[in-house]
Order: C-alpha cells, then sequence, then structure tokens
C-alpha cells in the first residue's frame, strides 16, 4: 500500500470503475500460448510411442501443470464440496487429478496419428476461449475450445469443450453419480479416484 | 405415458390422410410440389406435439424410466459385439470402409440441400450442392471425395434442424432400442428426411439402388470407429445412462447451433456451481 501513492490508487479506483472485468492481466495472447505450449506438450506425448500407463503419467503432468486443477475439482464435486473438511479437500484434489488425466489420457491416445492446431484466441465473459481443431485420421475433424483464465493467479485452463461436450458440466454429473454410488461417503469417493 | 398415446394417434390421423391424398391421380403430377408442402404442414400441424421443455432446465426427460430400460437393452447389446475382436472398422481395411462412408455421406447430400433451403440457409445449400455435384462425377459417384480435398466440406444438416430453425422445441429426449439418443424434435425430423430426400429425381441409378443399404453400412463404420469412446462412456460410467443423454444433447445442441447461454460455465464467479 505504501508503494502506492494516492493519485495512483485513484486511478486504479477510476480504471475499475470504467472496467468492471479486470482485464488487465488477462490476455488472449498469453492464453494462446499457453494452449499452443500445452498442445506441444500432448503431441510430443502421442507421438512418444510410450504405454497406456506411461502416456497417462505424462498427461497428469501436464494437466497438473496447465489446468487450474483445485478448480476444476471443486466444481465437479459441486455443492458436496461445501460440506467436505479442508483435509478431504486437500486429499480430493489430486485424486480427482489422477482421475481425470487417467480418463482423458486415455481417450487423448486416441488422436495418435492425428494433430492438434491452434486457430485463434477470443474473449468470451470473464475468460478466453482459444479454439483448436482436432484432425483424426479418417474422420471429420474436430473443434476443442480450452476456456483460459487467471484467476488462479497464472494462466491456467479450467475447461474445455469437445464439439459442444463441456467437461465441466459432464464429469460434474459423473462425479456427482460416483459420489451417489458410494452412498455420498466423500472418503470412499476419494479413494476410488486414487484407484482409477 | 397417454400423452405419448394420443399424440402418436394424431400423428397417425394425419399420415392416413395424407396418403390418400397422395393417391389422387391430380396430385400425383405435382408430387414433388405437394410433397414438401405437405411435409411442411404436417411438420406445422406437430409444432404443438413435441412436449415443451421447461425454461432454465438443460435436460428434459419425461420419460426416463423407459428409456433407462432401453438403455441397458442398447448395452448389453454392445457388451456383446465389443470385445469380440472389435467390428466392422477394424476388420475391413479403411481404404472399404472410407469408400462406404464417402458413398453415404455423398447421396445423404440432395436431402441435406432441400434442408438446406428449408432453412434459408442458401450457402449450406450451394455448399452441398456443389459436393455432390463434384463427388458424384469427379469422385465416381461419391465413392471419394474430392470436394473436401478442395475446401468443399460437407454443411451436415437434417429436418430436426430445421424444425429447430422453425422454432420447434426440442421435446423430450429419448433413448431408442439399437439406435441410441435422440430427441422427439430429431426422431420426427429423421422420419420426414425419409419422405423429402430427392434422390430419386437427382441421383443417378447406382445411387438410388444403393443409397439406403450403403447409409446403413456407413452408419455402421462410424459408430465402430467411435466404438471406443462410446464403450468407455457405457463401461466406465457410474450412471452411463445419464452420462449419454448429457453428451448428446450437448453435442446436439453444438451442431444445431442452440447451445444454451447458461451452459457456459463460470467456476469462480459460482464455485460450487449450484447457484
Amino acid at each position: 500500500m505504501t508503494l502506492m501513492s494516492r493519485r495512483s490508487l485513484m486511478a486504479a479506483g477510476a480504471a475499475a470503475v470504467v472496467f468492471p472485468v479486470p482485464s488487465f492481466a488477462l490476455s488472449a495472447s498469453a492464453a494462446q500460448e499457453l494452449v499452443t505450449r500445452l498442445i506441444a506438450d500432448v503431441n510430443t506425448v502421442i507421438s512418444s510411442g510410450k504405454s497406456e500407463a506411461g502416456m497417462v503419467a505424462d498427461f497428469a503432468k501436464i494437466f497438473d501443470r496447465h489446468a487450474d486443477v483445485p478448480t476444476i475439482a471443486r466444481y465437479c464435486l459441486g455443492a458436496d464440496a461445501r460440506a467436505a473438511s479442508a483435509s478431504q479437500m486437500a486429499a480430493y484434489t489430486p485424486a480427482f487429478s489422477n482421475y481425470i488425466a487417467t480418463k482423458y489420457g486415455r481417450r487423448f491416445r486416441e488422436f495418435i496419428g492425428g494433430e492438434i492446431t491452434v486457430q485463434g484466441a477470443r474473449p468470451v465473459k470473464s475468460w478466453i476461449e482459444v479454439e483448436t481443431t482436432v484432425l483424426l485420421r479418417g474422420r471429420s475433424q474436430l473443434r476443442m475450445d480450452w476456456h483460459v483464465s487467471d484467476r488462479s493467479g497464472k494462466h491456467a485452463f479450467f475447461n474445455f469443450i469437445i464439439e459442444g461436450v463441456n467437461m465441466l458440466l459432464t464429469e460434474r454429473a459423473e462425479v456427482g453419480a460416483m459420489l451417489d454410488r458410494q452412498r455420498g461417503d466423500l472418503d470412499k469417493l476419494i479413494a476410488e479416484m486414487r484407484a482409477v | 405415458m397417454r400423452y405419448l398415446i394420443s399424440v402418436h394417434f394424431h400423428r397417425q390421423t394425419v399420415t392416413m390422410a395424407l396418403y390418400r391424398f397422395l393417391n389422387l391421380p391430380l396430385v400425383k403430377v405435382y408430387y414433388p410440389m405437394i410433397k414438401i408442402s405437405a411435409i411442411v404442414l404436417l411438420a406445422t400441424v406437430t409444432l404443438g406435439a413435441c412436449t415443451t421443455a421447461p425454461q432454465g432446465v438443460s435436460v428434459h426427460d419425461p420419460f426416463e424410466v423407459q428409456n433407462r430400460q432401453t438403455h441397458a437393452f442398447n448395452k448389453s447389446v454392445s457388451d456383446k459385439f465389443s470385445g469380440a475382436g472389435g467390428g466392422a472398422g477394424d476388420a475391413i481395411p479403411t481404404e472399404v470402409t472410407d469408400r462406404v462412408v464417402d458413398f453415404a455421406d455423398n447421396v445423404s447430400l440432395p436431402g441435406m440441400v432441400v434442408n438446406g433451403l428449408l432453412q434459408g440457409d442458401l450457402n449450406g445449400a450451394v455448399t452441398n450442392a456443389t459436393r455432390f455435384l463434384i463427388n458424384t462425377t469427379v469422385g465416381v459417384l461419391g465413392l471419394f471425395d474430392p470436394a473436401d480435398a478442395v475446401g468443399v466440406t460437407e454443411q451436415e444438416t437434417d429436418f430436426g434442424e430445421t424444425l429447430a430453425v422453425w422454432g420447434v422445441t426440442e421435446g423430450a429426449y429419448l433413448e431408442l432400442p439399437f439406435l441410441g439418443p435422440t430427441t422427439e424434435r430429431a426422431l420426427f425430423g429423421r422420419v420426414v428426411d425419409i419422405f423429402l430426400d430427392p434422390l430419386e429425381s437427382v441421383g443417378t441409378k447406382a445411387q438410388i439402388e444403393y443409397a439406403t443399404v450403403g447409409k446403413l453400412a456407413g452408419r455402421v463404420i462410424k459408430v465402430t470407429q467411435a466404438s471406443d469412446t462410446i464403450d468407455s462412456v457405457l463401461n466406465d460410467s457410474a450412471d452411463s445412462y445419464a452420462q449419454l443423454r448429457l453428451i448428446y444433447l450437448q453435442n446436439r445442441r453444438f451442431e444445431l447451433g442452440t447451445t444454451m447461454p447458461e451452459d457456459a460455465v463460470d467456476p469462480y464467479d459460482d464455485i460450487f456451481g449450484d447457484q
């Protein structure tokens, strides 16, 4: 606070009034760079020729590096996250990360021989949407959008949408069903997600 | 359930009346013109027949009990076919399956042109008509897809989309035996598409003869190619019925451009997703 003069504080306040969305940090180009790096990482894994387990482990690292995992994990748990204790959440988040990396890692393996390219980025609501296309051999191309935000403190993706299928909404339904199957026992859900 | 039966009866009456009407000698002369206007009329009459979806709810599934029974059946069928050394897509070389898929896609184009016109989508209709001309000639009766290589890509559409453009609501979600997920609107559209198809007037003899079996084979191949994804949804999910329903509806709405604004999720403003 002492570093900031009164005038700059006022200017910042005025800017906040004029631009209610804090857009000075989040940028389309930074978001696009993030997705470009992410895709380069994914393409490297896909062409590595590793075993499924090896690929899944690599995808888990990519997911942790480029995604806002705590936000995704909490959203997918939904209202049940309100009732969870801090230690349960601390155990749940990495378990969820393992679950997602395994599930989508297996799915990304189908991209072998295919190609993902970045088309462009544009602001949508309070985030940046980075559009990519997935070209699979012998199939029509798929559209895959990445939603990138800096609300976690750095640019990270918090959602992806493949041909309209929204990961957050779909996984939220699935995690809800998994929790129902465990009769609402979060600890059992955590154990199940770790074991995927 | 009673509602469903009454709707069914209503549609049958309209179809019967239409059938008698179409057998009048004079009508036969103007058949193509009358066919389109009759379908438009039928669709308009049936507008009210699709059960309306409540506002703000993205899944409308009043037939969930029956749908879940069908889902269990479909899953058992899928289990029998998967794991048996793969399906048609793996056993037959892609050089063959690609030709079947291209042929099937090509004979579907005239129907898509008609739907494009009914939607007022002139660009889409012209693109699909151009594709049909290129692929039927240069592409040897549609067995190859040279149009794609020169950037004339398929603008996929159907009568279900036409109904959506006309403002017909999606109706209830349905899961049909063998055919899988659909909606009332999409199902009705599929039936209309059979009658709407002008292939008989514009296609070659071979195309007309093999269209039905070609489309069916193309469909089987496409399903087989996606079977890994489908299997993982069906077998690895805690509630595969709900997952399939959600995936189908989101994808269908994406294709129709009717994705609802509330589907855009902001987990920072609504951290537990229950606001």
